[in-house]
């Protein structure tokens, strides 16, 4: 048993209404207790969908359980076919109903209906939301995928063709990375042939092996099956990601490679990330610490954008996909820190706590994190909330998206005059830092008070996260210190505290970490103003 | 003046015998785990632990956007292979979470052990092991357990079960001298804030000193029950709560349910005639709010007149709210669906209600979606995953949850309810794209 606050994932019977509801005729009949049908408001409301998505649920009862739950779902499927007439269909179980074992696949088999069917077999108590999109793909393409007679070779008498595969229904802004890259191929002169599972048919999955290779964006749903066709059909995919302007030049490298083409010199007409972050108003930018959580791609690709792009310190990295582990892992070795494999938020949390940077990129769950400690953050992975949608073109992917990651990363982040101002006026009674920017509407920090979330961070140490609802929260002064260090060492005296208050939120918790690091190093048992300041000296080297 | 006010003088009034469609088939509602979306808000030091699957915890994070709360006190011990498999001993394992948690929160006092689809079907014990940790961490933590899995409750019948659980550690009183009036009079549902302080007010100005609510802001001050307690319920979802009073020897007042101008008058009034306060008083304390509440409607009722309604199955208050939207703002009812119908509790509702109104029990949502095309009604009360498909659709919607979260009963709220239901018509009027 895992104690739970928040989970990054659903279980994995999402993942397969994410692939169900991308798709035009598809069908997902689920054997489910009453009360699983929640799951259709994730996209009628989060994702604003003006349909119901294709998914019919047994909705049993405990007066069910007692009598044939088995028939219940043989009419439930039979029901479905009827009303609703798809091409294909998928049948499976949520966590309840694996539990009563009723066989689902071999049910609707029993029915002999004349389309695909294909069981899907996703265990709930182990495997979560985007292992189940993969594999709910993975079998539906392996079900329908045929070479047909028509495919002709790319022998230059016609454009090179490719599919997209990844994109999905409740996707982190699938909708918008799909229209870029389409473009971005066209441009380049390659056709799409089918995007799928995102507005793709049966019909279009079954001519999956026709295109001359395939475009993988989201490797967390389609590299299973990009592996499958390769194996299958010969048919080769792209490994970059698009995110973030190098990656997208190897992307575009990689696919004219490809395609065998040569990339048109006007490519990166609309890109503006290289030069903003060049331009001298983003001086301010260096080495700001970030804080990277999220699923595999985009946290490998936000983290390499965050380093090598805008030219911030990648202090901490992690992600919730532990199919990914491997590749995040090995990404969080360019920076030199160790990635978190974790879909405990706790533990993310704690490790937030423990690093204060001065930026997160996470998700919906580190927004929250961030709101505690008065970190600035930007949302650069599902899980996706109704603003995740939004209503203008914002992706994350290609030459525009470079431009969002760009405009997206810098807005939270407090511009580079306004800070220095704030450093020097300290006791502007309209402009301090529990004022927020104002660019922000002055507002932001205002709603929790810098003062209350670092005393939090203080009063609760490495061990403990804080809690929002502590009933009393320690006097930052009487403190336990926020690092190891043996009793009665590292106390605050009334100046130093009156002195660390003086510097900006958004570093304070850095710099009050730092000074208990150096009192406990140097077995320092009282920290005074001179402590602070030779702490200062001590680690700007 | 008269105590229920002739808003509408239908032909036939009654539909206590009326035929009820009783469908069995899918059903488009939620669990019992929702209601924690609210009751752990209410009860301000209580926390709920799901004992379920990842698919709990992601209901109740994804159910009402209750993302917004930094950390909210509930959460889920999510049940993995291997406690299915038994290689890990269930109950160590939930004792070591309920560890974990309380020390993270030593604020709470009060734990809810949440039993939901997959405790159930594996049948884990939760009573024994809300006993074995209550005798742990009492006096600092009481622990209790109910279920709101999905086998065994629709969305609101998990406040009831929450409500019921909480019976056998409230208090005794005394039972009363015979022929002696009631004590104290109990109001039972969760209820806002501000509606149980109008409410008291209202109560007390009548002559009714001795009022409790039920749940109670804090866990610690749980009221008496006994045979000197009269009650009524705030809500129509707790059949198993007043079955439990009603063993304790509390006495329930049937009335219809405090929504609108007339259900608030005719609920107040069960009280009232409990406890022998005379009418004149009665007309005294309740005639300002009731002309307010009067006012404030006349708006919405020229809106909404005429206008036809369709009620899916979702919270039970759908009865209520059907007689309110029909007597009070002349609005004509399609369907009123509702996910259970208790008729005992529903009685003097049903009474209010046009004899030939076409009631369902249940669901099966694509044949009442088929109904609900046929009507065409103006407005479509339903859930959330069907709203913005049936907006799609042209038809103009109000969410069945919102009128859960909102206070929306007493005099002073009768407008607000009643905007609930105009709000999408002027809406629909005013965007011109």
């Amino acid at each position: 048993m895992q104690l739970t606050l928040w989970t990054y994932e659903g279980p994995p019977h999402i993942g397969a209404m994410r692939v169900a509801t991308a798709m035009t005729d598809v069908h997902y009949v689920m054997h489910a207790p009453q009360g699983d049908t929640y799951a259709d408001l994730l996209f009628t409301m989060i994702e604003r969908l003006p349909r119901r998505p294709p998914v019919t649920y047994t909705t049993f009862q405990a007066r069910d359980l007692g009598g044939d739950t088995a028939e219940l779902f043989k009419t439930a499927v039979k029901d479905a076919y009827d009303r609703f007439a798809p091409k294909a269909m998928l049948v499976g179980a949520s966590c309840t109903a694996e539990l009563i074992q009723d066989d689902p696949g071999g049910l609707a088999l029993a029915l002999n209906l004349p389309i695909p069917v294909v069981a899907l077999e996703l265990p709930a108590y182990q495997r979560k939301e985007n292992w189940g999109a993969s594999e709910t793909f993975y079998h539906l393409v392996r079900r329908l995928a045929k070479k047909s007679d028509a495919a002709s070779p790319m022998d230059g008498t016609r454009r090179p063709r490719c599919n997209i595969l990844g994109p999905s229904a409740l996707g982190f802004r699938h909708r918008d990375d799909v229209k870029e890259i389409r473009q971005l191929l066209t441009r380049l002169g390659v056709d799409v042939a089918v995007v799928a599972p995102l507005s793709a048919s049966a019909a279009d999955l079954q001519s999956l092996p026709d295109a001359d290779f395939n475009v993988l964006l989201y490797p967390e749903i389609a590299q299973t099956t990009a592996q499958w066709l390769q194996r299958q059909f010969g048919q080769p995919f792209t490994k970059t990601v698009p995110i973030g302007m190098s990656a997208t030049r190897e992307f575009v490298q990689e696919v004219a490679a490809l395609a065998g083409i040569s990339v048109p010199a006007d490519i990166e007409a609309d890109a503006h990330a290289v030069w903003y972050a060049r331009s001298v108003d983003s001086t301010y930018l260096t080495a700001k610490r970030v804080y990277v959580f999220g699923d595999a791609t985009h946290v490998i690709a936000a983290a390499r954008f965050a380093q090598d792009e805008m030219g911030f310190e990648v202090v901490g990295m992690g992600t919730y996909s532990r199919e990914f582990a491997r590749e995040v892992r090995d990404a969080a070795k360019l920076y030199g820190v160790e990635a978190l494999i974790s879909d405990d938020y706790l533990a993310v949390e704690a490790q937030i706590t423990q690093l204060q940077p001065e930026l997160i990129l996470g998700t919906q769950m580190e927004r929250h994190i961030a709101k505690r400690h008065a970190i600035p953050c930007a949302v650069i992975s599902a899980p996706v909330h109704v603003q995740d949608f939004p209503a203008r073109y914002a992706p994350q992917m290609g030459f525009e998206g470079a431009n969002v990651l760009f405009d997206t990363w810098v807005h939270p982040l407090m511009m580079g005059l306004e800070e220095h101002l704030l450093g020097m006026f300290r006791e502007d009674f309209e402009f301090h830092d529990a004022a927020g920017s104002s660019h922000l509407g002055g507002k932001a920090a205002a709603a929790q008070p810098a003062q209350e979330a670092l005393a939090e961070v203080t009063a609760h140490g490495d061990t403990a996260p804080p809690t929002a609802h502590s009933p009393a929260v320690a006097p930052a002064a009487t403190a336990a210190p926020a690092v190891d260090t043996k009793p009665g060492i590292g106390m605050w005296s009334t100046d130093a505290e009156k002195e660390l208050g003086k510097i900006p939120f958004f570093v304070r918790g850095k710099a009050r970490r730092n000074t208990e690091r150096f009192a406990s190093e140097m077995g320092i048992q009282n920290i005074t103003v001179e402590t602070l300041y030779d702490a200062k000296a001590h680690y700007s080297r | 003046m008269s105590t229920v006010i002739p808003i509408q003088t239908a032909a036939a009034t009654g539909c206590q015998t009326a035929p009820v469609l009783v469908e069995r088939g899918q059903r488009e509602v939620f669990c019992g785990l929702t209601g924690i979306i609210w009751l752990h808000r209410k009860i301000q030091d209580a926390f709920f632990l799901v004992v379920g699957s990842r698919t709990c915890a992601h209901l109740i994070q994804s159910a009402a956007g209750v993302m917004i709360f930094a950390e909210p006190r509930f959460g889920t011990a999510i049940i993995d292979e291997r406690d299915l498999a038994g290689l890990a001993d269930a109950n160590e394992e939930l004792d070591r979470v309920v560890q974990q948690l309380l020390a993270r929160r030593p604020d709470i006092k009060l734990l809810f052990l949440v039993g939901s689809c997959p405790s159930e079907v594996i049948k884990l014990d939760l009573s024994r092991a809300a006993e074995r940790l209550s005798r742990q961490y009492l006096p600092d933590v009481r622990v209790l357990n109910y279920s709101g899995s999905g086998i065994e409750t629709t969305f609101t019948q998990g406040e009831d079960a929450c409500l019921a659980s909480l019976l056998p550690v409230l208090p005794r009183s005394q039972a009363p001298a015979p022929g002696a009036a009631p004590a104290q009079l109990l109001i039972v549902g969760t209820l806002a804030d501000v509606v149980e302080d109008q409410m008291r007010k209202l109560l007390n100005d009548m002559g009714i000193a001795q009022v409790a609510f039920f749940p109670p802001r804090k866990s610690r001050a749980m009221p008496q029950v006994g045979p000197d307690t009269v009650y009524l319920l705030a809500q129509p979802f707790l059949a198993d709560t007043a079955r439990g009073l009603d063993a304790m020897g509390a006495r329930r007042l049937g009335a219809p349910f405090p929504l609108g101008s007339e259900g608030t008058t005719l609920w107040l009034q069960a009280a009232a005639q409990a406890f022998g306060v005379p009418q004149a008083r009665f007309e005294q304390v309740t005639a300002a709010p009731r002309a307010r509440a009067e006012q404030s409607l006349g708006r919405h009722r020229t809106a909404l007149t005429g206008k036809r309604i369709f009620f899916f199955p979702d919270s039970q208050l759908e009865i209520p709210l059907a007689r309110f939207v029909q007597r009070e703002l002349g609005m004509d009812l399609c369907e009123v669906g509702t996910p259970y119908l208790h008729r005992q509790q529903m009685e003097p509702e049903l009474a209010l209600l046009p004899a030939n109104t076409r009631l369902s029990e249940g669901q099966d949502v694509e044949k009442q979606l088929d109904r609900c095309r046929q009507d065409q009604p103006d407005l479509v009360v339903c859930g959330l995953g069907l709203a913005n498909p049936l907006e799609a659709e042209g038809m103009s919607t109000k969410w069945a949850i919102e009128l859960v979260f909102t206070p929306i009963q007493g005099y002073e709220q009768a407008g607000d309810l009643a905007n609930l239901f105009s709000r999408p018509l002027a809406r629909k009027l005013k965007l011109v794209a």
